[in-house]
């Protein structure tokens, strides 16, 4: 983990309620995708935790959903700004861990963090097949973004507005050894209980400091109790207790 | 050059910041970014006698200048901590730590203390007698001058170790227990502990955190802080830690002129992690600024005239 300054270079609507951020900056501390980074918002005393999506030797993007004061003053950036991050939080997915075929689940917001997952899996000369979940037609984005990678992406929405009608679950394929998921809890409960493999899932809380100090947002887990932003957070299949 | 040392206790800091319990964990995750010998010294997590997982998340939210926090005392339990986060914390820090030990029944501080004192590296017991986020424990001996004085007794009949009893802002009267913690014993006092409070979450229409209730913290209580410490040196002769939302070098001095011998820094360390070393950094430039020479002798020094 390290604090730096990030100048931000787009800051862009992806859909009604979530955006795009690219940032320039050290992107050293970044170890694993799923990682995510701490930023400090002017006016807010607490960061607010946002999983990378992806980044390379110059910068990283951040997609994150104006739900709140602090991403709506976060939407609000301009480009050519600064921003205070801690970064290279968290353990993030070990693709050491996923087999060849290995399934790379997202659902909402919890999609962007798949996609440097995705991104990942290939360098490592894996087969990652995405299957992502919205509610609607409107609330899809990177579906472009990931069918660029040249992997096998299916989309789903609540409404079937677009894609397959219906939940993420209801169409997982049939030929996988290994899953990665992050998305809203019901979702990856739902991923939990109808895939047939190990898997790991990336889980959300509200943090205090981000880097394990506070204790802020333990869990409890079968190895143990765990602290989402330290020790995860990605989590076993194996680990949770559902 | 300026002169940052102060005492407590007999045990001379380097200066006088303290990473506050709860905010800096057994000292491990700050290790790793940067050198914590810098230090004055650091409070550990408070630390029951048996381990605690804590309260139901979330456990955490926003406030104005401040957060809520309401964890609940996790901790490994005071054996595990001897066993294994003391013997690893003497690998990165060389200086005397202060441990800081909340409970449920005077026993079971006397219990935990004694078990504490036979460690070296523990320079001081920091007795939290004000944690408003557990039930039926903590902040109900800080509530009650009789009570708080019952676990200062208890406490240093099983210890030669400084203690230190860690007082609650949730009363009204804070003097009149940091008086008979006093009257008990007590080597020094620390105050403030966090501010009982709470947020509704407008979408639910329930408190956001689960345990409903929190503890105020950050740049919002230094006021109360400030306030609280300066009647308490009115009150008593032992040597008393400030803290509360301190997050400069001047705010360091303000308690100081207040009456604190040494200062806590808590939630600041948690939206920098580098807080407590830049405010130590910054700390030779400030008292320049303001003339001050030897910084312990500016203790209390709101109120002369």
């Amino acid at each position: 983990m390290k604090q730096g300054l990030y100048r931000i270079e787009s800051n862009r609507p992806l859909t009604a309620d979530v955006r795009e951020l690219r940032l320039a900056g050290d992107t050293s501390p970044i170890t694993a995708p799923g990682q995510f980074v701490n930023v400090r918002i002017d006016g807010l005393y607490l960061r607010r935790p946002i999983s990378v999506c992806d980044w390379d030797g110059d910068g990283l993007t951040l997609i994150y959903k104006v739900v709140g004061r602090g991403t709506a003053a976060l939407a609000r950036m301009a480009p050519g700004g600064e921003l205070d991050l801690l970064c290279g939080l968290g353990n993030g997915f070990d693709v050491s861990k996923c087999t060849q075929r290995t399934l790379v689940i997202g659902g909402g917001v919890g999609t962007p963090p798949m996609y440097g997952l995705a991104k990942a899996l290939l360098r490592a000369g894996k087969t990652p097949v995405a299957v992502l979940g919205f509610n609607t037609r409107d609330e899809i984005f990177y579906e472009a973004e990931f069918r660029a990678l040249g992997i096998e992406t299916t989309v789903t929405t609540v409404d079937g507005s677009a894609g397959i009608k219906g939940f993420v679950t209801g169409t997982l394929p049939e030929d996988y050894g290994y899953y990665c998921a992050c998305g809203p809890e019901p979702m990856l409960k739902a991923v939990y209980r109808a895939a047939r493999t190990s898997g790991l899932l990336s889980f959300e809380e509200r943090m205090g400091c981000g880097f394990g100090a506070c204790m802020g947002c333990s869990c409890e887990t079968r190895y143990g109790n765990k602290r989402i932003c330290r020790d995860g957070p990605v989590l076993e299949k194996e680990e949770i207790i559902w | 050059m300026v002169d940052t040392r102060v005492a407590l206790s007999g045990i001379t800091l380097d200066n006088p910041v303290i990473p506050a319990s709860g905010t800096f964990g057994y000292g491990h995750e700050f290790a790793e970014l940067y050198d914590i010998n810098c230090l004055g010294a650091f409070s550990f997590k408070g630390t029951t006698r048996a381990p605690r997982f804590g309260n139901p998340t979330p456990r955490i939210a926003e406030a104005p200048a401040g957060m809520l926090n309401a964890v609940g005392l996790q901790n490994p339990g005071v054996e595990k901590v001897i066993s294994e986060e003391l013997p690893k914390l003497r690998e990165v820090f060389r200086k005397p730590v202060m441990a800081n030990v909340s409970g449920f029944s005077v026993e079971e501080y006397a219990e935990t203390c004694a078990l504490l004192d036979k460690e070296d590296q523990v320079g001081w017991l920091e007795v939290n007698i004000s944690c408003p986020n557990v039930h039926g424990g903590g902040m109900s001996f800080g509530a009650d001058p009789s009570a708080a004085a019952e676990v200062t007794r208890a406490v240093k009949a099983v210890t030669t170790k400084p203690v230190y009893m860690k007082l609650s802002p949730n009363v009204t009267d804070i003097a009149a227990i940091a008086k008979a913690c006093e009257d008990a014993g007590a080597d020094g006092v620390s105050l403030i502990n966090t501010l009982l409070a709470m947020r509704i979450d407008l979408k639910r229409r329930k408190p956001l955190l689960a345990n409903r209730t929190g503890g105020l913290s950050g740049p919002a209580v230094f006021p109360v802080a400030v306030r609280m410490v300066y009647q308490v040196y009115e009150a008593v002769s032992i040597p008393i830690i400030g803290m509360g939302g301190v997050s400069s070098a001047e705010d360091v001095i303000e308690l100081m002129l207040a009456g604190a011998s040494a200062v806590e820094v808590g939630a600041a360390n948690l939206v920098d992690p580098f807080a407590a070393r830049n405010i130590i950094e910054d700390l030779p430039r400030v008292m320049e600024q303001y003339g001050i020479d030897t910084l312990s002798e500016i203790i209390g020094g709101a109120h002369n005239g």
